[in-house]
């Protein structure tokens, strides 16, 4: 319980600060400087090495503590690597139109419906802009009725001329919704994190809050990685040059847990829910999580009195998808906040299952008794 | 061959719980390996070393997993819904047995769509029914594995039928090989690997562990036999399958041609196969490392992922034999 019992009395969590910064930077996959630099700011002081790899991924090493790393023999001081994702879903700009409409491409998942209309952010500068859509009295009743694709729609910049436009904004950068990040509830413990790129800014964040920590049983291998809304990209490289012994994504994974409607009776495809604690991974469609990380994960939950559930098993995947076929395979396991609306312009966590990864984590790896030591569930 | 085929498919073993298969075969291969080892995902590992010169490594795989279901919720009234593990055809499962890792059995049934009788089931149509009467006594949570029911029978043909065939067939062929290979140039690894059925998860790694030069999968393959089935040249009883391509695999013609020459000059009965929907674990193999000459010996196999699949013993022998006159000569490509 370190965390909970040691949080501060004053307005909310000091590191929501930082979840802001991150929530509102834009970081889409291939282009995450912006994060980046963020990042190695916030561990460097608090790693014994941190380097950039030739993909981008930010790796950072936290040597166990002496007394850990001694005892190597029994399975304490493993490589232990934790992943969480600097990218985010989002665009990217492939021609300025004559008029000074800019075309783009989609990056990573994103349902074609939702994108007509919303604002958006373009490049490090965070150019405003909006997708165009036109009033709906100018609409038939057909077209009202039809999912416009991406590939027809324009960003409008306000820019009066094509010559104009290239001047704000060049072919190839990226960009996402512009949205906000604000908390919900009383100010001093606000219950729901409302912004974009929650998914995986509270796993970046959750990673971070782990490095600054004390040391812990086992070496914490952490990779900030890049391009996992692609393809897993830069976990699977970030897991070849660390050769951990046990891997664990930090992700966001969709909560659909509102009542359905009355017609469809009850909701069981739900993936997770909202307020039930961070969500563990049985499988996915990229890995069958490690049974001994899950069983140990969900003991070490219980003895601390951390709220968990477990995903609905199905489709999805993590940067553990990767990382556990990596050299000659790495036991992995995902464990993500449950949100509401991820991929979309706008998500919804709760603070206390953010709270609640973070605390499991830091319990996990301060108790790490070695792969050897676990059971499998 | 028959017996220890019966006995490798009444072993539960879907994917990502492959332990009960594993420590079968284990013991079936104690005392014929130099080593036998299990590595970080599980694949069991049991290695021959080559006698005399000119040898090669040659990893040789087939996979301990079978296809089955997983739970993903349980209903207010104790209905228990699924999604599955591996490649289910939903129409093979509606109206079977599963059964989940702590024994449990429940019937799989299928939503009755009133309003479209001629549906075909996908997998959200499907739940399993333990037979109780609230949620409180569902015998399993979510994240519980069961794999499909389908008893071993030997038909009045002689031909053999039974679940998780696929690849029970092709473990039993590995060790067999095992126990009749005398002697070999090459340095063998018999690789029972964990999570193919899930996208050939295990053997890759396996395959980066071992480092081999050649790479054979033994795995069952589809036929073009049954009326109205899919246009392919492979039958049922016409020998083993020399695989010349698949979904993910462009055999070397070397190798394929070597094994060609080596059937023929051993009297037994093979045939070519080309599958346009399907994988093997070579797949994966082949691209370990800095990369592996890669071919597949492939016994037909009629309902594939069905729980009752069905072989013929004479093309599980010709395998067998297949396999230990490939490996009891140099290879040379």
């Amino acid at each position: 319980m370190a965390a909970s019992t040691r949080r501060r009395a004053n307005p909310a969590l000091p590191t929501l600060d930082l979840v802001q910064k991150l929530s509102e930077t834009v970081a889409v996959s291939g282009d995450e400087g912006p994060i980046r630099r963020l990042v190695i700011e916030a561990i460097t002081p608090h790693v014994d090495s941190v380097t950039v790899d030739a993909l981008g991924s930010v790796l950072a090493v936290k040597a166990a503590s002496a007394r850990s790393s001694g005892r190597a023999g029994r399975g304490r001081g493993e490589r232990v690597m934790l992943a969480a994702h600097m990218d985010e879903i989002g665009f990217m700009i492939t021609g300025v139109d004559s008029e000074g409409a800019l075309r783009f491409d989609v990056v990573g998942g994103v349902d074609d419906r939702q994108w007509i209309g919303k604002p958006v952010w373009i490049g490090p500068e965070r150019v405003p802009g909006v997708i165009s859509a036109a009033p709906m009295h100018l609409l038939n009743s057909e077209r009202r009725l039809t999912v416009v694709r991406p590939a027809t729609l324009r960003i409008d910049i306000g820019a009066a001329s094509e010559k104009q436009a290239r001047t704000w904004v060049t072919v190839g950068q990226r960009g996402t919704f512009a949205s906000s990040f604000s908390l919900i509830g009383s100010a001093r413990r606000p219950t729901t994190l409302r912004g974009k790129a929650l998914d995986d800014r509270l796993g970046v964040a959750t990673l971070i809050e782990l490095l600054q920590g004390e040391r812990y049983a086992c070496d914490l291998c952490a990779a900030f990685t890049v391009q996992e809304e692609i393809g897993l990209r830069g976990a699977k490289v970030a897991a070849y040059a660390f050769d951990p012994a046990v891997g664990f994504a930090l992700d966001c994974t969709p909560a659909s847990d509102l009542p359905p409607s009355a017609v469809e009776g009850e909701n069981t495809r739900y993936n997770t829910r909202l307020g039930a604690g961070p969500a563990l991974y049985v499988a996915d469609n990229y890995t069958v999580g490690d049974r001994r990380l899950l069983s140990y994960l969900e003991h070490t939950a219980e003895a601390h009195g951390i709220n968990v559930q477990r995903r609905q098993p199905g489709g999805g995947g993590t940067d553990a998808g990767a990382i556990h076929r990596s050299r000659g395979g790495i036991p992995s396991l995902s464990i993500s906040v449950p949100g509401r609306y991820l991929h979309g312009p706008l998500a919804m966590a709760r603070v206390a299952d953010w709270r609640g990864s973070v605390d499991l984590m830091r319990a996990a790896l301060t108790e790490w008794p070695g792969l050897r030591a676990m059971r499998a569930a | 061959m028959k017996q220890l085929i019966q006995k490798l498919t009444e072993v539960y073993g879907p994917s990502g719980h492959e332990d009960a298969v594993r420590d079968l075969v284990r013991a079936e291969i104690q005392g014929l390996a130099d080593s036998v080892t299990i590595d970080p995902l599980g694949n069991l590992i049991a290695i021959r070393k080559g006698k005399g010169r000119g040898g090669r490594k040659v990893a040789l795989a087939a996979h301990l997993d079978e296809i089955g279901l997983i739970v993903s919720h349980i209903d207010a009234r104790g209905f228990v819904r699924v999604t599955n593990v591996g490649g289910v055809r939903p129409l093979y499962a509606a109206g079977g047995r599963v059964r989940f890792t702590n024994g449990a059995i429940g019937a799989i049934g299928v939503e009755t769509r009133r309003e479209r009788p001629d549906h075909i089931p996908t997998l959200n149509d499907l739940y399993v029914d333990f037979g109780v009467a609230r949620a409180a006594d569902v015998p399993v949570r979510v994240g519980d594995v069961g794999a499909f029911m389908g008893a071993f029978t030997v038909l009045p043909g002689g031909r053999v039928m039974s679940k998780s065939l696929d690849d029970r067939a092709g473990v039993a062929v590995l060790i067999e090989a095992l126990r009749r290979l005398k002697t070999s140039p090459h340095e063998v690894a018999f690789m029972f690997t964990v999570q193919e059925e899930l996208g050939l998860r295990g053997a890759g790694p396996a395959a980066f562990t071992f480092e081999p030069e050649i790479v054979l999968a033994v795995d069952v393959t589809a036929t073009g036999d049954t009326p109205n089935g899919a246009r392919m040249a492979v039958a049922l009883g016409a020998g083993a399958a020399i695989k010349a391509k698949d979904t993910g695999l462009l055999v070397d013609p070397r190798l394929r041609d070597l094994l060609v020459k080596r059937a023929t000059e051993a009297r037994l009965p093979y045939q070519l196969e080309v599958l346009e929907g399907g994988r093997t674990d070579a797949a994966e193999m082949q691209l370990a490392r800095g990369g592996a000459v890669a071919g597949c010996i492939s016994i037909p196999c009629r309902y594939v992922h069905a729980p009752s699949e069905v072989v013929d013993l004479g093309d599980v022998e010709a395998a067998v034999g297949l396999l230990v006159a490939t490996l009891s000569k140099p290879i040379e490509l």
